[in-house]
């Protein structure tokens, strides 16, 4: 679905992607993990149009989409859920999903989303930064998805949210799998990314350096942890 | 003249002003919250409005044509500005903009010369608005009373479009984080185009209203400039009820302060942005200091 190839970005002097690769196969969950500051963000970013890659290629559905403005990645069917969430502070639960539906959506409609959220449902009126951190990631989510995407880029989805909450988040990852919906998922929280993905990478120093699916990952988890993850 | 009929006239008086100075500073408002940038010649599209509503009232014979259509044709010619010159300053900062927006000022000023001549030229009221009503027994100019309405009139239309339309959704969205909106598939480009445009068509409007007025004329750009700053500054920055307040308070402290002591009037207006501005430094409906 997503394919990912040799892909270079430098913020100004500093090389941050060194050639990454990554094949997101359709309807599968990958979870990318990794430290702080080592590309991850600038992965999704460089993904979305939000940030030039200086070499590489970007491929959806074979069809390269490499440097292409940000709006028109979104309508090639890329869905963008950022760090931080970014909820419109001063538009309602409803309006800012309204922003993102450019034509009447299909596959997940208002009413769908608002019944697959039923907090967002019961705070329709209410405005962005009046509600809570997972409230806000979930209508991150639903605004995302009221585009119909192929590809759902959730960057760091559970980072600080209540374990309650990251367990209510990965009901609702699952469930997007079920319906078909292709994610790249990238994480901090090994548990969360170990529980929803189909494959997990990690990312160091710009570049991917491991990949397996849960189980090997699991098998080898120690090492990983000790190796990359640690600081 | 009784004490009401004399307060009478001059809160019509104010209120009548107070339209004119919400044109001004609703589109440089709208400008400021999705661009982050100050219009410096939004003045000389206020001119250029009244000198194109000027030509076209001769020309139709009629002044309402001109209301609708110099809008119409002075929008179209900030849209323009935006898409061949604002737009290739977006990665640049502020100070290009300062730049950039005053040398259109300067050529619009220039290009009004050439194409009007050096004089102020009269603009006649609509026929239908060009005589007195009474108010309190006092006759008053009929097309003051006409300015209020169509100030209240657009000020309830802009705020009924940027709450229920979708134009005015992508415009809230963009005003707050133009770079999200991008990212979910809106083309934030046209958005500012549109914008820019809109801003520019409200300013002319506010200047072929004012023309029967003040006469169409070179001086109305600089004098109008200063006011549209004040009020966006009191309002806040990107705010639109901040700049509706903005312009009731501009247009209420000008017009009694050159009634009662007209050597201060100017005076009132920075005083007024200076307490404004020691209370809540982002202005009354700002978000940010």
């Amino acid at each position: 679905m997503l394919s990912i190839r040799g892909l270079n970005t430098h913020y100004g002097a500093s090389h941050v992607l060194q050639g990454v690769d990554l094949e997101l196969p359709a309807g599968r969950i990958a979870a990318v993990l990794g430290r702080n500051g080592v590309g991850k963000t600038t992965t999704v970013k460089t993904i979305m149009g939000l940030v030039r890659p200086t070499a590489g290629e970007i491929a959806l559905e074979n069809r390269a989409i490499t440097a292409w403005a940000p709006h028109q990645v979104a309508r090639a069917g890329v869905a963008y859920v950022p760090e931080g969430r970014l909820i419109f502070p001063d538009l309602t639960v409803v309006e800012n999903i309204r922003v993102a539906e450019r034509t009447p959506a299909k596959a997940w409609p208002l009413e769908r989303l608002l019944g697959l959220f039923p907090s967002l449902g019961e705070r329709q009126r209410h405005k962005g930064a009046q509600l809570s951190g997972g409230e806000q990631q979930m209508l991150a989510i639903a605004r995302a998805l009221v585009s119909d995407p192929k590809v759902l880029l959730l960057d760091e989805p559970s980072q600080g949210l209540a374990p309650l909450v990251v367990r209510e988040l990965a009901r609702v990852i699952r469930l997007l799998r079920e319906a078909g919906v292709t994610i790249l998922l990238i994480e901090q929280n090994m548990k969360l990314a170990e529980a929803v993905a189909d494959a997990l990478h990690i990312m160091v120093k710009g570049r991917i350096v491991y990949s397996a699916d849960p189980e090997r990952f699991r098998n080898e988890e120690a090492q990983i942890r000790s190796r990359y993850l640690t600081v | 003249m009784s004490t009401l009929a004399l307060l009478l006239t001059q809160v019509v008086n104010a209120l009548s002003q107070s339209a004119l100075l919400f044109f001004l500073g609703v589109g440089l408002t709208l400008i400021f919250g999705i661009m982050r940038i100050v219009n410096f010649a939004h003045g000389a599209l206020y001119m250029l409005g009244a000198f194109v509503g000027y030509s076209l009232a001769h020309w139709a014979g009629t002044f309402w044509l001109a209301l609708v259509l110099a809008p119409l044709i002075v929008g179209a010619v900030g849209a323009a500005f935006e898409l061949g010159i604002l737009r290739r300053l977006y990665r640049r900062d502020a100070s290009a903009f300062l730049l950039v927006t005053f040398g259109l000022a300067l050529v619009v000023t220039e290009a009004v010369r050439l194409i009007w001549g050096p004089d102020a030229l009269q603009v006649p009221a609509p026929k239908l608005f060009s005589g007195v009503v009474f108010l309190l027994g006092e006759p008053f100019p009929a097309y003051r009373l006409f300015l209020v309405a169509a100030g209240a009139v657009m000020a309830i239309a802009i705020w009924q479009a940027l709450e229920r339309t979708r134009l005015g959704l992508l415009i809230r969205a963009t005003s707050q984080n133009a770079e999200m909106v991008h990212a979910l598939g809106i083309d934030v480009n046209l958005v500012r185009s549109g914008v820019f445009g809109i801003g520019c068509g409200l300013a002319a409007l506010g200047g072929v209203l004012a023309a029967p007025l003040v006469t169409a004329s070179h001086a109305m750009a600089s004098t109008v400039i200063i006011d549209a700053f004040v009020i966006v500054i009191i309002g806040g920055m990107g705010s639109f009820a901040g700049s509706l307040i903005g312009a009731l308070l501009v247009g209420f402290v000008q017009v009694f302060g050159n009634y009662y002591l007209p050597d201060f009037a100017l005076a009132f207006m920075y005083l007024l942005m200076l307490l404004v501005l020691v209370v809540r430094p982002g202005g009354l409906l700002g978000k940010e200091a």
